[in-house]
């Protein structure tokens, strides 16, 4: 498994870096689209196929919506860095990382061993989700059943986000510039 | 954005009720196989956007489709509301399945699961109309422009 991993690993930090370096916006999407697509095979190979068929559909979709959005606006990007920002930029950046690692590091004995959850509820939702939900799909179980607040919590918030997309983005009641 | 050609619009009345049937099978059997609400609420959107990316957006840009897209979200988050507090109303938990204790059905079945596969489609209409209704906000309409 891990063979695979690391790679596309790899690939997706290369990704990430291309789309915050590159001036070109298309390209940055475009690059924004490898972390995605790696994602998916991720999840693949790591045997979730609920959240691999999520993941390369909403990666398509928001990838069309942020072409057609950019192909409609600006293709250049505009941002400006003088020596006093990127200084400010780049050491935040270090000193968050060094403690990141650092905790990291200190908790990392702690761990589970990758792919062996020990939380108890963990093997009760595996054991009886089918008896107590009559759900097949042990996804659907614990999301829509055992763990259906998080999900009400995420509908909301899509909700609340397309709420707050159509009114900066209005066109009724805006003052002419 | 102008439609495009020909043999694109061709492919895409094609495809995309494929696309669509697809996206309604994945929400419906939600509690059967991989997939969901939001998996098929997605795959609806983008048969939507698909066909308004190749037709042009010159029919999409009415304010009638933006605001049929915020009403339809706003009915699917309200049925998922509803669905919640249906277990109150029964004096149970928030989120009590109590279409399940009325109707259990048989594991594997499609009516089976009490309210899992309608909290699937009411998260699949929502979903759906969210995408569709930022695609049309941030893809399609101008801002400043006069409706």
């Amino acid at each position: 498994m891990l063979p695979f991993l690391v790679p596309l690993l790899i690939l997706m930090i290369f990704g990430a870096l291309v789309a915050l370096e590159s001036r070109d916006l298309l390209s940055g999407i475009i690059s924004l689209g490898i972390i995605g697509f790696a994602l998916t095979i991720i999840f693949l190979i790591l045997q979730a196929p609920d959240l691999a068929i999520v993941q390369i559909i909403i990666e398509t979709l928001t990838l069309v919506i942020l072409i057609a959005a950019v192909l409609r606006t600006s293709r250049e990007d505009c941002t400006e860095s003088w020596g006093m920002r990127k200084a400010v930029v780049a050491g935040t950046g270090l000193i968050f990382t060094a403690v990141f690692i650092w905790k990291f590091i200190a908790i990392l004995p702690y761990m589970p061993v990758f792919g062996e959850p020990q939380l108890r509820m963990a093997r009760v939702y595996l054991d009886s989700g089918l008896t107590m939900t009559g759900a097949v799909n042990l996804v659907a179980a614990v999301i829509l059943d055992f763990r259906a607040y998080d999900t009400l919590g995420e509908a909301t918030v899509l909700f609340t986000s397309v709420a707050g997309v159509v009114a900066v983005l209005r066109t009724v009641g805006r003052k002419r510039s | 954005m102008n439609g495009m050609t020909l043999i694109v619009k061709r492919i895409t009345q094609l495809m995309m009720p494929s696309i669509f049937m697809l996206g309604i099978y994945v929400i419906v059997h939600g509690h059967l196989t991989p997939g969901g609400g939001f998996a098929g609420g997605v795959l609806i959107a983008g048969s939507v956007v698909l066909m308004v990316l190749a037709f042009g957006s010159e029919e999409a840009r009415s304010s009638a489709l933006k605001w049929r897209a915020s009403l339809w979200e706003s009915i699917g988050i309200f049925i998922f509301w509803f669905l919640a507090i249906l277990g109150m109303i029964q004096k149970g938990p928030f989120f009590a399945n109590v279409i399940q204790k009325l109707y259990p059905g048989s594991p594997g079945q499609l009516f089976s699961a009490g309210m899992i596969p309608l909290c699937n489609l009411a998260i699949g209409i929502e979903v759906a109309a969210a995408l569709f209704a930022i695609f049309i906000t941030l893809a399609v309409m101008k801002t400043g422009e006069k409706q």
